[in-house]
């Protein structure tokens, strides 16, 4: 196999230009996938961090086996069970739903470990001083602990959006029309990697910035002490 | 006047400094800087932050490494192309403000480290060695112990005796005690005294005055990257010849 | 109640298919005890390397260790920035073009592997960097080697700071192990999918999750503890 033929192969300009307006439609769903499924999962797991941060006994033992339950699926099981299973109970649901549903329960399991760290790192004394001048219990946690703790977890949480909107390609497999999607059609039509390869090029300069501000904050962290 | 006192002329000098620069990008922080240590001898460095002193030290092994000039270190030229440096600063102890103890190992572990890995000795007699290192700064029923379960002032002491145990030529201290509380301050100024006694040759960078008057055999004073003025610590601190020494140890005596 | 039972958790389906379900467990297991082990140890290797690189080295030679350090960085950045899943079919289908037959066990066990090696190489990195230089010094100036004070001093705490990251990243990745399905690596998901297809019931969907359950849900807890054990320890 000559160069030539692996450039025609892998980098054809030509199925470039043919399927980029596929590529870029799937490129739309990707974005607006991640438009929805982060704030639902970073909600849903602010409410799991919050809910633990009350202190019941029984909601506590609860909140831990939804979090560990869904962390130790798999995303795509998970993706695939939701999307599979309620049509045998009569429900019909549609790729979209099922990719929101599913990310819901997967990460807000991951948010909700984040924002209970970042919670639990917050000493009493903060709580005690916010209670003396006579805040309630929420209006403490949102005024004075959470904005601490969100300021303290802040390379995690951006860590996990990277993670969750990389995570969107498995919406592929219940053919959801997204980048991943429109790439693996557009190589099936024409029998050329290119599509994959610019597939690949996109995700990578779209999260590329994302990896760089992790990679700074991480080490601001470290130099911090 | 600055290469002659306390020294002895019959014996080569364990350490000898010649014209050492270092610049740091644009700033020089040592201006040339003459010096020279006999065997045995206990020489202070004093002077303001930022004057040089603790860099001038960690040039004597190469911790950082010098723009220009010669070092010897009993006899050998330690900045020659090819030296081996990790053979050269076995012989050189030194002692940090913050001990740097591996919080890994236990004191024992500290000590003995080196001598296997860097002397290759076998490990029974590295541990024998380093007992006996442990022993010499008063610690030998703490070698099972981490440096997280030590005070500050054992903590500094084990990492004298590991300097200690490669039986080095010269022990470089860098303000071995500016990290203790007051109250461990004694025990270590003890062992350094011991050493002194047992003829060790030390080059002390330190604000401990009382220790400088009562044990050294010269005081220096750095200031600016350049050596101002040394003698025997009668001379530095009852009748010193320059003025910005004479400032520099009135302010000094003030806070203690 | 008997409907959702017969649905859901048929016995009878179940039974039919939990061998299928076993063998794709076993496939799952040693396919993720491979990625663990090529990941951590590339992503250890790779950390000390860039160590390396980044000594004070003279002119001419300190252009070459610059530009390795900087390649390490991209494949770095590269690795952690593109979906796996995105890896996986990209290696399923472009090796074999390239000469390079590898089935979709290997093109899994590749894309994975390089991913956690990224992942882990950073945590290392951090690591490392987040011992004091004081450790350094120290055991430089008693004549312990570059490479010597790597191993005995730095690299022991260094792990010791990496292990909780590194503990959940671990399990993350190595959930990718069911993206496999998708190039037909006869894992659990792949397993659980055929079988809901051919039997239409859901139940061997059912059995497949309360596998990946069995397999994951003891580490997730054991992770859980290492976390806590290790944390605010430095």
């Amino acid at each position: 196999m000559t160069l030539s033929d692996i450039l025609a192969l892998f980098f054809n300009p030509e199925i470039a230009a043919k399927t980029s307006g596929f590529l870029v439609d799937g490129l739309w769903m990707t974005l607006l996938l991640c438009l929805v499924v982060i704030p639902v999962g970073a909600l849903g797991g602010l409410a799991v961090a919050v809910l633990a941060a009350l202190n019941r006994r029984w909601l506590n033992v609860l909140l831990v086996i939804y979090v560990d339950v869904f962390r130790a699926l798999p995303p795509l099981v998970l993706l695939v069970f939701v999307y599979n299973v309620p049509p045998f109970a009569g429900y019909r649901i549609s790729e979209f739903e099922a990719v929101v549903i599913a990310f819901l329960l997967n990460t807000s399991s991951y948010y909700g470990e984040i924002f209970r760290a970042g919670i639990e790192s917050i000493g009493r004394g903060q709580w005690e001083a916010a209670r003396s001048t006579g805040l309630g219990w929420w209006q403490t946690m949102g005024w004075v602990v959470l904005p601490q703790a969100v300021r303290n977890v802040l390379p995690d949480l951006v860590s996990n959006t990277l993670e969750v909107a990389k995570l969107t390609s498995i919406a592929s497999v219940i053919a959801l029309h997204e980048l991943m999607f429109a790439a693996r059609s557009a190589q099936q039509l024409t029998f050329n990697y290119t599509p994959l390869m610019l597939a690949t090029l996109i995700y990578f300069v779209l999260l590329w910035p994302v990896v760089h501000l992790l990679s700074r904050l991480e080490h601001r962290r470290i130099a911090a002490g | 006047m600055l290469a002659a006192s306390g020294m002895t002329t019959e014996s080569r000098p364990i350490l000898d400094v010649r014209g050492l620069r270092k610049s740091f990008g644009s700033t020089e922080v040592l201006k040339g800087i003459d010096f020279r240590l006999a065997p045995r001898e206990l020489a202070f460095i004093i002077g303001p932050s930022g004057s040089g002193k603790s860099t001038f030290l960690r040039c004597c092994n190469r911790l950082e490494e010098p723009s220009g000039g010669s070092i010897h270190v009993d006899g050998t030229d330690i900045m020659a192309p090819g030296v081996d440096i990790n053979a050269v600063r076995r012989h050189i102890g030194m002692v940090f403000q913050s001990f740097n103890l591996y919080p890994h190992m236990t004191a024992l572990g500290n000590v003995t480290l080196a001598l296997r890995l860097a002397a290759h000795i076998p490990r029974a007699e590295a541990v024998d060695l380093g007992r006996t290192a442990l022993a010499r700064v008063g610690l030998a029923d703490k070698e099972r112990a981490y440096p997280g379960e030590l005070s500050g002032g054992q903590q500094q002491r084990v990492a004298i005796a590991r300097a200690l145990a490669l039986e080095p030529r010269i022990v470089l201290f860098d303000e071995p005690t500016s990290a203790l509380d007051p109250e461990l301050v004694g025990s270590v100024l003890q062992v350094m005294r011991d050493l002194r006694e047992a003829g060790m040759t030390m080059l002390v960078v330190s604000h401990e005055l009382q220790f400088a008057r009562a044990a050294a055999d010269r005081v220096v004073f750095m200031e600016g990257g350049v050596i101002v003025e040394e003698g025997p610590p009668a001379q530095i601190f009852g009748d010193p010849q320059h003025a910005r020494t004479r400032e520099f140890v009135a302010r000094i005596d003030g806070h203690h | 109640m008997d409907r959702f039972l017969f649905t859901f958790f048929n016995a009878e389906v179940m039974a039919e298919y939990l061998p299928n379900i076993l063998s794709g467990m076993w496939v799952t297991t040693y396919l993720a005890a491979f990625v663990i082990v090529t990941g951590l140890s590339l992503g250890l290797v790779l950390a000390v390397l860039r160590s390396a690189l980044s000594q004070k080295m003279p002119a001419p030679l300190s252009w070459l260790t610059g530009a390795l350090r900087l390649s390490l960085i991209f494949y770095v950045d590269l690795m952690r920035s593109v979906p796996p899943l995105v890896l996986i079919v990209l290696f399923y289908y472009g090796l074999p073009a390239l000469g390079l037959d590898i089935a979709g066990l290997g093109a899994t066990w590749l894309a994975l592997s390089l991913v956690l090696s990224a992942f882990a190489e950073e945590i290392y990195w951090a690591g490392l960097i987040s011992v004091a230089r004081g450790q350094w010094e120290a055991a430089r100036s008693t004549g312990l080697s570059f490479l010597q004070t790597l191993i005995y001093v730095i690299l022991p705490q260094a792990v010791r700071l990496a292990i909780p990251p590194l503990t959940n990243r671990t399990i993350a990745i190595t959930k990718g192990t069911a993206l496999g399905q998708v190039v037909a690596v006869q894992e659990i998901l792949y397993q659980a999918y055929s079988g809901l297809s051919f039997s239409y019931n859901p139940s061997p969907l059912t059995l497949g999750a309360l596998a990946y359950l069995a397999l994951f849900l003891p580490i997730v807890i054991v992770g859980r503890w290492i976390e806590t054990r290790f944390a605010w320890r430095r």
